[in-house]
């Protein structure tokens, strides 16, 4: 055991996490050509097109240190946003060390904050990395105060780096072996184990990442999934090295993987205790809770024919992506689709780009939204993820949302910029501190509707990309909701329903109101949308009948084109929603999601 | 738009005769918006002459007698007399004798001279189709055409004592053109009282030396709401003068004066088109030749049909042709041939609601505003 380091690397994004790790593994694994890429732990397209890492992955790397000693160094490279912030911190809960990446042209980040808490309260030891030390716009010693101040970590212990050109790779080798501690552990204790990822094999099932604590598991135990009491015959264990290496058994201390006939990711739950069946443990490990979703919103198929194919998509993308959750939606503008919630909103766009790359499918996602209590009238307490559930308005005595708790860090002259974002999205109290000269810290309480909708966007271009944010999930708070309905010729399109803030219905309401009317094409009639709450108008826009569709010329030769013409026409209306004798684009209801308030 | 003294009774009994075409490919310049075939290799025409009248006799049986004949182009007018004569000596005897055939020529105004004109009338040609285009010289010269505006008038004059049935081509909606401007030379051609008038909104097709120009930036089209106030207006101003507005383009001194042989492309009446490139249509079969003098004659030197490509029509795209060219016209769709849907019902209640058709004595009739968006009504059932 005193041969094994867990680790794991966390960074702001951008900071340079996958470059780090794609060092460290060149650095001690003879990697094969054919194999050599970056982002080598980021195996999905999505995450490698948009340089972000999804989902957690392990590797095992061995490494002979100065000592003369061979060590086994486990990475757990952990997602790097806060929609996943749950799987960071079951991540961290695997490790004993990890190194914390400082950008050192950006310096310390709302993000490299919040990570640096989430491993204090790990207890972990930290090192310090300063990271693209090439750069030209490089200030290592601007970086250093910032550690030592805004981070409180001693500033000599950092390590000067850059991964892209291989520079300090083996001082942070030699750091990892001698700076983190060994684990802790009794190899003659009853079995446990945490689980921090699971990825599905078409093959094998579930194929469970964990960290043994006590004890060990070996191809034949029967093992104990503690939160639901499943109980399982293990067939394979192993630890990754680029690819699974099956391994006799996973010892305390050990960091790698378990096949045991378990059949969907579903099954499994991040954070959850692996304990044995025959000799099992009382308590489980701290720290496990159920993964709720805290954004929703309804997908529909362009086509209603495709529905079937969209409900087998769902059900095969969810073996792999245990934090989806979806049920059965309808719309009488859209047909059948599906409910889903999700993490956060990169959550919801990775599951729609995978869903459409994947599996093929041309979606309609609906205007994402929280989840909202309604108390009414006679006490009862409804918690409502989707305006068609809007409760009956004269019944409402009082509603309320889900707040977070944002941390925003910035240079001093965005300051305004950044208060009066906030305070367009309905923030309150905000809390100012200078973590170091020049340099402010936002901490302000926002309501989760107002963030899931473009805010980083908005912030980024306020703050011509200097503002960084990060936020933790915080209580319910009294508000003042309505139902805002999108009316198209008098005739209610349900999926364009939303529940906002009184306050922001007419914003809302005039710009998707003037979206529309730049995304419906002229028709043969005059078209009237109309945004209303509650039966009164508070937006209107109208699109004109179309003055002229003819051709000029039609005689022998010219019919067999135009038929053909109208024909494509004919089938592109066909893929068209009807709304009212209204034909409706899918691009519309695009447009409205990516509609911009504020 | 008026709905009195609809001839849909005669219009019916005219449905029973298919129509000939014979496309004359040749011309001295091409136009700057033509898109038809045409060459201007006019040492070819003697062997486009045998072509044409070996094609006629591949489809004697076929057809039945014709009761119209179109001669179109390309320029027909540049054939000479001789050239003609022999042309109609072919195509006589497919001919119906009663009622008397109509026969029509398309004309340039530079070829038209008494003596031309005299030829044209000995032959049996009975209605002239005169491409005037415009009064303006500077809008000839925009559209390549070889006449001028001095030209146009001669032209008339001269035809104009020489036919009983005179239809003159106008185009509108070209760029700088004021609408002003376009109803002086509406004016211009009803001094000459022509019994049918065809005005074409400039349409500017790919591949064309129009085309080019405006895909490199050198004109701009006019905008689509101008093109609509060129289109109603041109129907109110022609309505008003007695005219018919009996098909998009096409305006008529009464319903004896409809282009009879044009009317049977919109009523999917057969018709039999000789030459390159020229479409025929028969039952649920359109063909079409090649667009090419040299590879039509050298089909039929071999006694191969010169035809190039040919589709048969399913129900539903006979249909959706019966749809898009009845809302082409005056008489409009038979309202039988909407039944059916539900949706269909109520997108005829909401067109007739939104002034686009009218229905009557059984059919669905474009208004004038319905015709201006005829293409889209189709789409609708």
């Amino acid at each position: 055991m005193s041969q094994i380091r867990n680790f794991s690397i966390i960074a702001h994004i951008d900071h340079g996490k996958s470059t780090l790790a794609d060092r460290l593994i060149q650095h001690t694994i003879l990697v094969p050509e054919r194999q050599l890429r970056e982002q080598m732990l980021d195996t999905m397209d999505i995450e490698r097109e948009r340089g972000i890492t999804i989902k957690s992955n392990t590797i095992t790397l061995p490494y002979l240190a100065a000592d003369g000693q061979e060590y086994a160094l486990n990475l757990i490279d952990t997602p790097g946003h806060v929609d996943f912030s749950y799987e960071v911190s079951r991540a961290l809960a695997s490790c004993e060390g990890v190194l914390l990446v400082v950008d050192a042209s950006q310096g310390v980040q709302a993000q490299t904050v919040a990570n640096l808490y989430l491993a204090l309260e790990h207890d972990l030891a930290i090192i310090p990395v300063i990271n693209k030390i090439d750069l030209p716009q490089a200030d290592i010693c601007g970086v250093k105060e910032q550690i030592q101040k805004e981070l409180g970590l001693e500033a000599d212990s950092a390590i000067l780096c850059s991964a892209k050109e291989g520079i300090g790779i083996t001082n942070i080798l030699e750091a990892i072996v001698k700076r983190i501690p060994p684990p802790k552990g009794d190899f003659q204790a009853p079995l446990s184990a945490l689980i921090f990822d699971a990825q599905y094999d078409t093959f094998r099932g579930a194929v469970v990442s964990c960290r043994v604590f006590d004890g060990k598991v070996q191809p034949g135990d029967l093992i104990r999934l503690m939160s639901h009491g499943g109980v399982y015959k293990v067939e394979e264990v192993g630890i990754f090295q680029l690819q699974r290496q099956p391994r006799s058994a996973l010892t305390a201390g050990m960091v790698g993987y378990l096949i045991a006939g378990i059949k969907t990711v579903s099954d499994t739950r991040i954070g959850d205790t692996i304990t044995s069946e025959a000799d099992p443990i009382a308590d489980p490990l701290p720290g496990f809770k159920e993964v709720k979703p805290v954004v929703f919103a309804s997908l529909y198929p362009v086509s209603a024919d495709d529905y079937q194919a969209l409900a087998d998509a769902l059900e095969k993308y969810k073996l792999n992506d245990a934090a989806l959750v979806y049920q059965k939606d309808a719309s009488s503008a859209l047909g059948q689709g599906f409910r889903c919630g999700f993490l956060g909103l990169l959550h919801l766009e990775i599951v729609q780009e995978r869903l459409a790359r994947e599996f093929g499918q041309s979606l309609i996602m609906t205007v994402p939204g929280v989840r909202y209590e309604f108390t009414l009238t006679d006490g009862q307490v409804l918690a409502v993820d989707n305006p068609q559930h809007y409760p009956e308005p004269t019944k409402i005595k009082k509603t309320a949302e889900p707040y977070i708790r944002a941390s925003i860090i910035v240079p001093e002259r965005f300051v305004g910029a950044v208060l009066k974002l906030c305070l367009e999205r309905r923030g309150s109290e905000p809390h100012f501190s200078n973590p170091t000269p020049g340099r402010v810290e936002v901490r302000v309480d926002l309501p989760l509707s107002e963030v899931i909708i473009d805010f980083y966007d908005k912030l980024k271009s306020q703050t011509q990309g200097y503002g960084s944010f990060d936020y933790d999930l915080g209580d319910y708070r009294d508000s003042d909701l309505v139902k805002l309905d999108i009316l198209i010729n008098g005739d209610k399109v349900d999926a364009l329903s939303m529940i906002v803030h009184r306050q922001r219905a007419r914003q809302w309401a005039v710009r998707v109101c003037e979206r529309l009317k730049e995304e419906i094409p002229r028709q043969q009639f005059r078209i009237a949308i109309q945004g209303a709450v509650g039966g009164k108008i508070i937006a209107r826009e109208t699109i004109n009948a179309f003055r002229k569709d003819v051709t000029a010329k039609c005689y022998g030769g010219d019919i067999t084109r135009k038929r053909k013409l109208l024909e494509k026409q004919k089938e592109g209306k066909a893929r068209l929603k009807m709304i009212g004798q209204v034909s409706i684009p899918q691009s519309a209801f695009v447009a409205v999601l990516k509609t911009e308030v504020g | 738009m008026g709905g009195s003294g609809f001839p849909s009774e005669s219009i019916k009994s005219e449905g029973r005769f298919p129509g000939l075409y014979v496309h004359v490919p040749f011309c001295r310049r091409k136009c700057a918006y033509c898109s038809f075939y045409s060459i201007t290799a006019l040492h070819l025409i003697p062997n486009w002459l045998r072509a044409v009248s070996q094609e006629a006799r591949l489809y004697e049986e076929r057809f039945g007698r014709f009761d119209t004949l179109y001669l179109g182009g390309g320029t027909p007018s540049i054939l000479t007399v001789k050239q003609l004569a022999v042309l109609l000596e072919v195509l006589r005897p497919l001919l119906v004798e009663h009622p008397q055939p109509e026969i029509t020529l398309e004309a340039n105004p530079d070829d038209v001279t008494p003596g031309q004109l005299a030829g044209w009338r000995d032959l049996g040609i009975n209605r002239l189709s005169l491409g005037v285009q415009s009064f303006a010289d500077h809008e000839l010269s925009f559209l390549g055409r070889r006449h001028q505006a001095s030209g146009s008038r001669r032209a008339l004059e001269l035809s104009r004592v020489a036919f009983a049935n005179l239809s003159v081509d106008l185009m509108y909606g070209l760029p700088g053109q004021s609408q002003k401007a376009w109803v002086e030379h509406l004016k211009q051609a009803l001094e000459f009282e022509p019994e049918h008038l065809s005005c074409y909104q400039l349409s500017v097709e790919k591949g064309t030396p129009l085309g080019h120009l405006m895909s490199a930036g050198r004109f701009t089209p006019l905008p689509t709401d101008w093109e609509g106030h060129f289109f109603l207006l041109t129907s109110r101003f022609l309505e008003k003068h007695g005219y018919l507005h009996y098909e998009v383009s096409n305006f008529a001194r009464g319903n004896c004066w409809y282009a009879r042989h044009n009317k049977k492309y919109w009523q999917q009446t057969p018709y039999l088109g000789l030459g390159p490139g020229a479409h025929s249509f028969l039952g649920n079969k359109r063909w079409w030749n090649f667009r090419s003098v040299a590879r039509y004659c050298e089909a039929l030197k071999t006694g191969r049909a010169p035809v190039a490509g040919s589709e048969t029509l399913t129900e539903g795209q006979l249909r959706l042709e019966t749809l898009f060219l009845g809302f082409r016209t005056r008489e409009g769709v038979k309202l039988e041939m909407l039944g059916g849907q539900p949706e269909g019902e109520k997108n005829l209640w909401r067109l007739e609601k939104a002034g686009l058709v009218r229905v009557e004595e059984g059919w669905v009739r474009p208004t004038r505003q319905g015709m201006l968006v005829a293409d889209s009504l189709a789409l609708l059932f």
